[in-house]
């Protein structure tokens, strides 16, 4: 073999060397989009519920929609029913709150009342958002996971392969 | 909040992202944040002293507003079809990192990722919670999928997109690949409340307004023109103010001789002349006959207080409340739509309850409202961040 010879096999290892850690890196950092997205929307689902609860004990409700929408807080806060499903409870429960016949008016005057209830359409909208934006960061992940030199170099390390956050989030129907 | 916002194009070149960064920027330091606009521009703008067509006064030569950092010379390149001025380069890139350094902003906001400037550049450098808008539907070609990978890595730290409009936002999923929020322009309304009409309108007979592309069917001048052969010739004093882009002999020609000179054509017009030329009609008309998904020069001219006459189409319907903020008349009916305007031209009580039904109604489009729904993007965002601020 001739020096230029192992040369050019040194610098093509090096080339090589230096793409497949650039396609780690950009994996990495898609991870790192994910993580900060996931942690927004858990964040977002905490408020929800607890402006959701605080509604729901604040006495300018009728008792049975507080009930409702108290039990819908318990299973999200409880371990009995997954996640997803348990936060979709929750969104039902407070459209069904929400679309009930002259809600808004006969709650509107009573104290608090509609600063309570702009809360908790701030916080469903929030969701909204961050579960379109988490899912969005599961998206190109994935893609980018699904790549043959991502699969074969296992260049995700042992990250798990993120998976989307599947629900139903609008107070409107 | 810090936020960074990056503008693309050259500040010193109006266009609709410029004016969308503007007034979102404006909209953002009143709720009372702390915004650094960073856009190509001259660093000293040559006072080129623009005259409007027929009277319309030059808008005042622009230094740059105090939130904008200028980042050097734009370099006008052809993009997209058009010649657009752009930054692009390493000494542009190492100027957005100063910038993003220096700024120690929570949040950047991109708009136009795709676009080759600033935009792109920033986010290739910068780490941190990033949102985009993207404003057009860009088409992908040969050349960007050449650049697929240096787009897409770039593109990948987007945290959040917001989309303007449903076109838009169609392009950014099938080829850029994510999804977007629905976030349509908003309405600069104080840009409009106020303003001189144009020495000499409306004037004693009467005037009727038109804002938009001459030659485009859909903008329906040629329904506007015919209702003008009927009132023009039961009002001797009436005149027909029109404004926008179009071949003018063509639309001259398409009116009787006797009532040419009572048509007066602006052609294109600066977008800091528009208040005036609200301002300058006793009616102001949209005649469209369909493709408008909101209609911005409706809204426009609700917030000059302009009594309206518009068509019946659903976009108009939703923003004159039914009729209540503006006549309606059926689409594409010039006999209707010369009624109309007859009734309010006779009956200046109702221009009034109209004009301030307008202003109340088109307050729900303002910039204010618009610019919270992009906070609670940006906090949706910076929810779940690791870090403090954006790091280049």
């Amino acid at each position: 073999m001739r020096v230029t010879d192992v040369i050019i096999v040194v610098a093509a290892a090096l080339l090589v060397g230096v793409y497949v850690s650039w396609r780690a890196g950009r994996i990495d950092r898609l991870h790192r989009r994910v993580d900060m997205a996931r942690a927004a929307l858990d964040a977002a689902l905490l408020r929800r519920s607890s402006v959701a609860f605080e509604l729901a004990s604040s006495a300018i409700l009728d008792p049975a929609t507080s009930v409702l929408l108290a039990t819908g807080v318990h299973q999200v806060r409880g371990e009995e029913r997954p996640r997803d499903l348990a936060e979709s409870d929750l969104t039902r429960a407070l459209r069904a709150a929400f679309s009930q016949p002259d809600f808004r008016p006969s709650l509107s005057g009573k104290d608090g009342a509609d600063e309570l209830l702009a809360e908790v359409e701030a916080a469903a909208h929030q969701v909204f958002l961050a579960r379109k934006f988490y899912n969005d960061a599961v998206s190109a992940t994935r893609i980018a996971r699904r790549r043959p030199l991502a699969r074969v170099l296992r260049l995700a390390g042992k990250a798990g392969l993120p998976d989307y956050f599947e629900m139903d989030d609008s107070l409107v129907e | 909040m810090k936020i960074g916002i990056v503008c693309p194009y050259s500040w010193d070149v109006p266009g609709g992202v410029q004016s969308h960064i503007r007034d979102l920027a404006e909209a953002l330091i009143e709720i009372g944040h702390e915004v650094s606009v960073i856009s190509p521009a001259d660093d000293d703008p040559p006072a080129k002293p623009r005259g409007g067509p027929a009277g319309v006064p030059a808008a005042k030569a622009a230094g740059l507003p105090p939130y904008v950092v200028p980042a050097g010379r734009a370099v006008p390149v052809p993009y997209n079809g058009s010649v657009a001025r752009l930054s692009f380069g390493f000494l542009s890139a190492s100027r957005v990192r100063r910038w993003i350094r220096d700024g120690e902003f929570d949040l950047l906001h991109v708009h136009e990722p795709a676009a080759p400037s600033l935009s792109l550049l920033a986010c290739w450098v910068a780490t941190g919670p990033i949102v985009a808008t993207v404003h057009t539907a860009t088409p992908r070609s040969r050349t960007m999928l050449a650049a697929a990978t240096a787009l897409r890595t770039a593109l990948e730290k987007i945290n959040a997109s917001i989309a303007v409009s449903e076109a838009a936002r169609t392009t950014l999923v099938e080829h850029i690949g994510g999804d977007a929020v629905l976030i349509p322009n908003g309405v600069a309304t104080r840009r409009f409340r106020k303003a001189d009409p144009l020495p000499g309108w409306p004037g004693e007979g009467g005037a009727i307004g038109f804002l938009g592309r001459m030659d485009e069917s859909r903008k329906g001048l040629s329904v506007l023109l015919r209702a003008f052969e009927i009132l023009g010739a039961q009002r001797p004093g009436l005149r027909l103010l029109v404004a926008g882009p179009g071949d003018a002999d063509d639309v001259l020609h398409r009116v009787p001789a006797g009532l040419r000179d009572r048509v007066i054509l602006l052609g294109p017009i600066h977008d800091d002349d528009k208040a005036a030329v609200l301002h300058s009609v006793d009616v102001f008309c949209s005649p469209n006959t369909g493709g408008e998904s909101f209609g911005i020069v409706t809204a426009e001219a609700m917030a000059a207080g302009a009594p309206i006459v518009a068509s019946d189409i659903d976009a108009f319907r939703d923003v004159l409340r039914g009729g209540e903020a503006g006549e309606l008349f059926s689409t594409g009916d010039p006999a209707a739509l010369a009624a109309a305007a007859a009734r309010l031209l006779d009956d200046p009580a109702r221009r009034a309850a109209l004009s301030s039904a307008a202003l109340n109604a088109v307050a729900a489009y303002d910039w204010s409202v618009v610019a919270r729904e992009v906070l609670s993007v940006y906090e949706t965002v910076i929810l779940g961040r690791d870090r403090g601020k954006v790091t280049a």
